[in-house]
């Protein structure tokens, strides 16, 4: 083969390359899922492009949610957005009020304008609930759910002879029976305002803010600083004061103490699964639900998700759009949803691919993989337990992050710093209420 | 005798500085008026509705705690990184400056910390002093210090302030031993002769004759603890516990991209802004005024 026959067949497969490009209606995804996640994502738009003619996704990854939304949004301002972008649940009142003003595509509309029967009662209540309209219309397609387990070292409770708690009773005791067996810092968790505040007050049924959580409309205020969640955080910042609970920084930051044996039991999302399954080799570990106060509820309610979706954006012509319509179907499909869920410990987000990791005897072989999908399909969703929805609200997180340090440094108590974090939070509410208006 | 250059056409010169105009233009002048114009508007996050408020975002801001200790935390920060670096670097200046043997060896091994960037400085210093798995935090359980700067915001700022100067030592350490180097050895000798020993030799002869350089280095230790350790907190402390460690430049990208709110943040932006231009007054009056050069 000399030279000439090389650049000649090769400039063949270019022209024939392109030919298909151009074919193919383009649609740009911009994603968030670094790593293991990244990969399971493209691996699934080349599944896809491999069985359309039509169709080509591609997918992108552009940083961690809030960059890769910055990213977005600038793009949009731009007038070089891409077709969908993935978003962290916090960012779904700043996305629903773009959709106000004709900036989103929502996902039910997509589905209807591209002729594809879309069933929403496939997907499970808990994690459509967060994303839907007041009129129960779904704005965009959930991808990855997850929601707050008790992670604990078996092998610690055994050792120090106390079972799994279910109420925060039991915790305690746990956590002093920890303590005395030699375990530094029994209790810890991470993602503090998801889990101790939001989704606490969700399973046990109680409102977090008015106007149904944010629900309802932009003029809700704050309401977390009840006696209930005062009481629970003045609990936990007395253990802090004992020895039993060592606050280990925000997001996951804390996950070194569980994996080292320092703590044992651990409040956090459910997708550390995959990285425990991996990381922890020198005990035994298990998800249990989340304990229960028995001075609010005799039962829990339902558990809240955490995770992102994926939001299309307007602007772009309709070919791309069946086409990302199609690529939603894909995805939600139970084998790619089943895979998803088995892989990285994000729940499935349908009813089917629940059935079909049961079928494939996923749970049985790896036991307490479906806490978080029970926590959420636990009870029908009510007012208070179906979700946040808040403006500013990565900021109003990061309010309660600092406020919550207050009380485990010592500086505040928990009324102190609740009333400070409300007071707060709902300034920012109201800033975002008059951008938005 | 000094040689002028004379251009003969009257444009000539325009044109051939023009390209620097128009680059201090399009990335100062316009982001700046940018910047300057956005802090009096509330906007949505996607550019929809854009209202004037006046100087409601400059009230906001004045009127919340956390800003206002975010100038306490800066000027500790500033501070103590400025002084923990400059006095290390001297130190090692010095001591370099009168080694013999394998000079190079030892120069080149303290400038390395230099190529290492701001984020990168952080996130070591973060994972030695990490209160799980950090050796450093492990020896200092050793000794009885209970360190865990995710709960202890002071610990948290001393963290962040150790790893700033740590990166910034190699950058004040060049810049002293070129100073040290250009002062002439027959004053030194002159006061060894008159029986000054090695300490009042430094402290009458070496480091009054360093003050240029003493100063500059303040001023850019100063704009550096400012402007570039962003990045050094944004991969370690994120500003936290509580708000300890989030430093003005910090606020303004957490306000800015982390909270949508481009007016508060723009505000912040012009606030700092204001600040590096009083900063920059004060050098130039300064330095005219002392320096001899």
């Amino acid at each position: 083969m000399n030279v000439k026959s090389i650049l000649t067949a090769t400039t063949i497969a270019s022209l024939a390359a392109g030919a298909a490009h151009a074919e193919k209606a383009q649609v740009q995804f911009w994603h968030a899922m670094g790593g293991t996640l990244g990969e399971i994502t493209d691996k699934f738009a080349a599944d896809f492009n491999a069985t359309s003619d039509t169709c080509e996704i591609n997918s992108i990854y552009k940083g961690n949610y809030t960059e890769n939304m910055t990213a977005a949004i600038a793009a949009f301002r731009a007038g070089q957005h891409p077709h969908i972008v993935q978003v962290f649940e916090v960012g779904t009142a700043t996305m629903m009020a773009a959709g106000d003003q004709g900036a989103i595509y929502p996902v039910y509309k997509l589905m209807e304008d591209a002729g594809i029967d879309f069933d929403p009662s496939a997907y499970l209540p808990a994690v459509i609930s967060y994303y839907t309209d007041t009129d129960n219309n779904l704005l965009s397609l959930p991808f990855n759910s997850s929601s707050p387990v008790l992670w604990y070292n078996k092998t610690a409770l055994d050792a120090a002879g106390v079972d799994v708690p279910e109420t925060w009773d039991e915790v305690h005791a746990a956590a002093e029976a920890l303590k005395a067996n030699g375990v530094e810092k029994p209790f810890s968790f991470g993602w503090q305002s998801w889990t101790q505040i939001e989704n606490f007050s969700a399973w046990h049924d109680m409102p977090m803010a008015t106007e149904e959580n944010g629900f309802a409309g932009l003029g809700t205020e704050f309401t977390f600083n009840n006696e209930a969640v005062v009481n629970h955080i003045q609990r936990i910042a007395e253990m802090g004061q004992d020895g039993l609970f060592g606050y280990g920084g925000r997001r996951g930051d804390s996950r070194a103490q569980f994996v080292n044996g320092e703590t044992a039991l651990w409040i956090n999302s459910s997708a550390y699964y995959g990285g425990f399954k991996q990381d922890i080799t020198d005990f035994e570990f298990g998800q249990a639900m989340l304990p229960v106060d028995t001075d609010l509820a005799d039962a829990p309610q339902n558990s809240i998700i955490g995770g992102a979706t994926l939001w299309v954006l307007q602007g772009h012509e309709q070919p791309e759009y069946t086409c990302a319509a199609e690529f939603f179907q894909y995805v939600s499909e139970p084998e790619q949803q089943a895979y998803w869920h088995q892989n990285t410990g994000y729940v499935p987000i349908t009813t089917a691919a629940y059935e079909l990791s049961r079928e494939q005897g996923f749970y049985e072989e790896n036991p307490g993989t479906d806490t978080a999908i029970k926590q959420l399909s636990l009870n029908t969703p009510t007012p208070a337990s179906k979700g946040v929805r808040f403006g500013n609200f990565v900021q109003v997180r990061d309010v309660i992050n600092e406020e919550l340090e207050a009380v485990w440094s010592g500086d505040k108590t928990a009324r102190e710093a609740l009333d400070a974090a409300v007071e707060r939070g709902n300034a920012l509410l109201r800033k975002f209420e008059n951008a938005n208006s | 005798m000094q040689k002028r250059v004379i251009f003969k056409a009257r444009g000539l010169p325009y044109l051939l500085v023009l390209p620097q105009i128009a680059i201090t233009v399009i990335f100062f002048f316009w982001p700046s008026w940018q910047a300057l114009e956005s802090s009096f508007f509330i906007e949505d996050a996607f550019g929809f509705s854009r209202e004037w408020v006046g100087w409601q975002n400059y009230r906001e801001l004045f009127n919340d705690p956390g800003y206002l200790r975010s100038f306490r935390s800066t000027l500790i920060f500033g501070l103590s990184v400025a002084a923990l670096a400059m006095s290390l670097a001297l130190g090692l200046a010095v001591a370099a400056n009168r080694v013999l043997r394998a000079t190079q060896g030892y120069r080149t091994l303290l400038i390395w910390p230099y190529a290492v960037a701001p984020a990168l400085a952080g996130v070591i210093w973060y994972f030695l002093m990490n209160p799980s798995l950090g050796i450093v935090a492990y020896w200092l359980k050793g000794i009885g210090v209970e360190w865990n700067h995710y709960v202890n915001g002071d610990q948290a700022l001393l963290l962040v302030i150790v790893a700033a100067a740590w990166k910034q030592i190699s950058y004040n350490f060049l810049f002293f031993l070129a100073g040290l180097q250009s002062i002439p050895k027959s004053l030194i000798e002159a006061a060894a002769i008159d029986r000054a020993g090695p300490v009042r030799r430094f402290w009458s002869i070496t480091f009054p004759l360093l003050s240029p350089t003493t100063f500059f280095l303040l001023v850019v230790n100063l704009v550096y603890a400012f402007f570039d350790t962003f990045s050094l907190i944004h991969a370690t402390t994120e500003g936290g516990p509580s708000d300890s460690t989030s430093i003005l430049v910090f606020r303004v990208y957490n306000t800015g991209f982390i909270g949508q709110d481009y007016g508060g943040s723009a505000a912040q932006s012009v606030i700092l802004m204001a600040l590096v231009i009083v900063m920059t007054v004060v050098q130039f009056r300064y330095v005219e005024r002392k320096v001899n050069y």
